[in-house]
């Protein structure tokens, strides 16, 4: 009898993954039976699981650190744990374990505490490291299903609001469709190149062994469509300020950074590995979704007058800047990337925290009025948000400039100027309604009355964590630059 | 090279162009007589004692959800199966794992009472 040849299985590759698919398993078996301790042998509080959740998070990061070095090549060839992944997957474990610290307060408050919430964060985030790690279409997939279908019941999360509901709806309808245009593009050029694997297709370009042109640029155009959906993009953005605006807070912080720097990740992959070799093809394409990205978020922005809503269409204008890197296709630009991603994890969630810290059950506070005279009453967490506010419009010293220069001087460097004179004017735009945020923390007078705060410790340290990681980054930005520098792809 | 396709095509046409045709030729000869009884949803001969047109509880489509979601995981034990022997220890221990957390999602569901009909 022949036994079927089995492919070479490395489980440490992916230990990560693993970790945190096994501690959301048992977070959400612990749940089961916490109404009925008689079955099990120890007793546990539900107030324990999101610790559980946090310490597997913080597990998965130390061993994505630990992954740190040469290349490892796993499945087949269909999981490349590089360092470029292990940058993300730090970025992703960075994200998650502030949103759960944040969560733990908030969704009491809000009576949504619910297990399974921790548990779908933590696949989420195995479905965003799936993503980075991806040396194969396939995988790409897998990942982003993964990723988005968690994100679809996080965003509803708060199923007795009907914005929440309403945002998980339309995220996911949305999130289906753009998905369709990502599978179709993926076959597309699996028929074109004869293979869904990133370094085959490079090759199939390379070598000159098409089965059709048109298939493989077809097939690249449908993908752009897929990923610009997922990283929101003009014009595959209608869906960011709705779902932003109604899904909880904490998971609008979560789906900011995570989710956006996973669907980079698999865009900086698939379209520098997989179709670097057709780069003159797909750059102008990206030109002008970057170009757009920038303008229409940052003009929209203005117009805003709820913080989420605002911080949505920041959030798709620093997707414009992080498209520009993709732009420039440079060993800068995929440098610039991995840095502005991490120094984007730390403010945004940080600006959120804010946001989370200043609500009440019933009552968020999300109107930017809301924030007038906050450093006369709360002069810390005034500062605090000043200091997001800040690194987000990218003002020196803090850790949203660097990122953002870098991106720039690639761009320069690629010979884009063009491009980067249209980022640089839009951050110009941008800093106008951060700094309006300043302006009314700092010198308006108060239109409400700020109760007494009460930070749970943990909101605490996330905030602290955020704000060290801001000024850090943006000071001593050059240890983290030359991790960055090694993890680039190229 | 698409001459071989040729069969294909013809299958398409004459398929199409048989149902097509049957529905356009019945409505447009066959007679048009309509009285009451005839215009009535058919319910096995009867009269029907209610309208048809009635809000399903919800509980049907758990139930069918979880059906297709445990039917379809199903599916995959088939092809182990067959191939068991030539699989050996590996797919042994794989399917095990696959099972186990199908499994957790068994009793998932079940101690959250997403089987219980009241």
């Amino acid at each position: 009898m022949e036994m079927i040849q089995t492919p070479e299985i490395n489980l440490s590759a992916i230990c990560h993954i693993l970790t945190l698919c096994v501690t959301g398993l048992l977070i959400l078996v612990l749940d089961l039976f916490i109404n009925d301790q008689k079955l099990l042998p120890f007793k546990i509080d539900k107030k324990l699981l999101p610790y559980v959740a946090l310490g597997g998070v913080i597990l998965a990061g130390i061993s994505s650190m630990n992954d740190f070095g040469p290349a490892v090549y796993a499945f087949n060839n269909t999981i490349a744990a590089d360092n470029f992944a292990a940058f993300f997957n730090v970025i992703f474990c960075i994200g998650t374990a502030l949103t759960i610290m944040i969560s733990i307060n908030y969704m009491e408050q809000e009576d949504l505490n619910h297990s399974e919430y921790y548990a779908l964060l933590l696949f989420a985030t195995a479905g965003m490291m799936l993503m980075a790690l991806a040396a194969s279409l396939i995988t790409v997939f897998l990942g982003l299903e993964l990723m988005s279908i968690s994100l679809y019941i996080l965003a509803g999360f708060n199923r007795a609001k009907v914005e929440s509901t309403e945002s998980a709806l339309k995220y996911f309808l949305l999130g289906a469709f753009a998905t369709g245009f990502l599978l179709y593009g993926m076959a597309l050029i699996y028929g074109a190149t004869g293979s869904t694997n990133l370094k085959e297709i490079a090759a199939a370009i390379k070598g000159d062994t098409l089965n059709s042109a048109t298939l493989l640029y077809l097939g690249t155009g449908l993908m752009v469509i897929g990923l610009g959906f997922k990283v929101a993009s003009v014009p595959f953005h209608m869906w960011t300020p709705d779902v932003y605006e109604g899904a909880p807070t904490a998971i609008t912080a979560f789906m900011s950074v995570g989710p956006k720097a996973a669907g980079f990740a698999a865009f900086f992959r698939v379209f520098l590995v997989g179709l670097g070799g057709i780069t003159d093809h797909w750059v102008s394409l990206i030109w002008v979704i970057a170009a757009l990205t920038m303008t229409v978020g940052n003009l929209t922005a203005l117009a805003q007058t709820n913080i989420k809503r605002m911080l949505a269409y920041s959030s798709i204008s620093h997707a414009g800047y992080v498209l520009v890197a993709l732009v420039a296709a440079n060993e800068i630009g995929s440098t610039a990337v991995l840095y502005y991603m991490l120094a984007y994890a730390f403010m945004n969630i940080g600006a959120f925290t804010v946001v989370i810290v200043l609500g009440k059950k019933g009552e968020e506070n999300l109107n930017l009025e809301d924030y007038s005279g906050l450093a006369s009453r709360h002069p810390l967490l005034g500062f605090t948000m000043a200091v997001f506010m800040f690194s987000l419009a990218g003002i020196p010293p803090l850790a949203g400039f660097f990122g953002k220069f870098y991106i720039f001087s690639a761009a320069i460097k690629a010979g884009y100027v063009g491009l980067a004179v249209i980022g640089l004017l839009n951050s110009v735009v941008a800093v106008f309604y951060y700094l309006r945020i300043t302006v009314l923390i700092y010198i308006k007078d108060p239109v409400r009355e700020f109760p007494p705060l009460s930070i749970s410790p943990f909101t605490l340290a996330a905030l602290v964590i955020a704000v060290i990681g801001t000024i850090q980054l943006g000071i001593f930005p050059s240890w983290i630059l030359e991790i960055a520098q090694s993890s680039s792809l190229f | 090279m698409l001459n071989q396709y040729l069969g294909v095509l013809i299958l398409l046409v004459l398929a199409t162009g048989t149902a097509v045709g049957m529905l356009t030729l019945t409505s447009l000869l066959g007679p048009k007589k309509s009285f009451p009884d005839k215009m009535e949803p058919f319910e096995c001969g009867k009269k029907p004692i209610v309208s048809p047109r009635q809000r399903f509880s919800v509980k049907f489509y758990l139930t069918a959800v979880l059906f297709i979601l445990f039917d379809i995981e199903a599916v995959f034990l088939y092809p182990w199966a067959i191939l068991f022997k030539k699989l050996g220890w590996f797919g042994f221990v794989e399917m095990l794992l696959f099972i186990v957390v199908l499994g957790i999602g068994l009793v998932y569901v079940w101690k959250k009472g997403a089987l219980k009909w009241e």
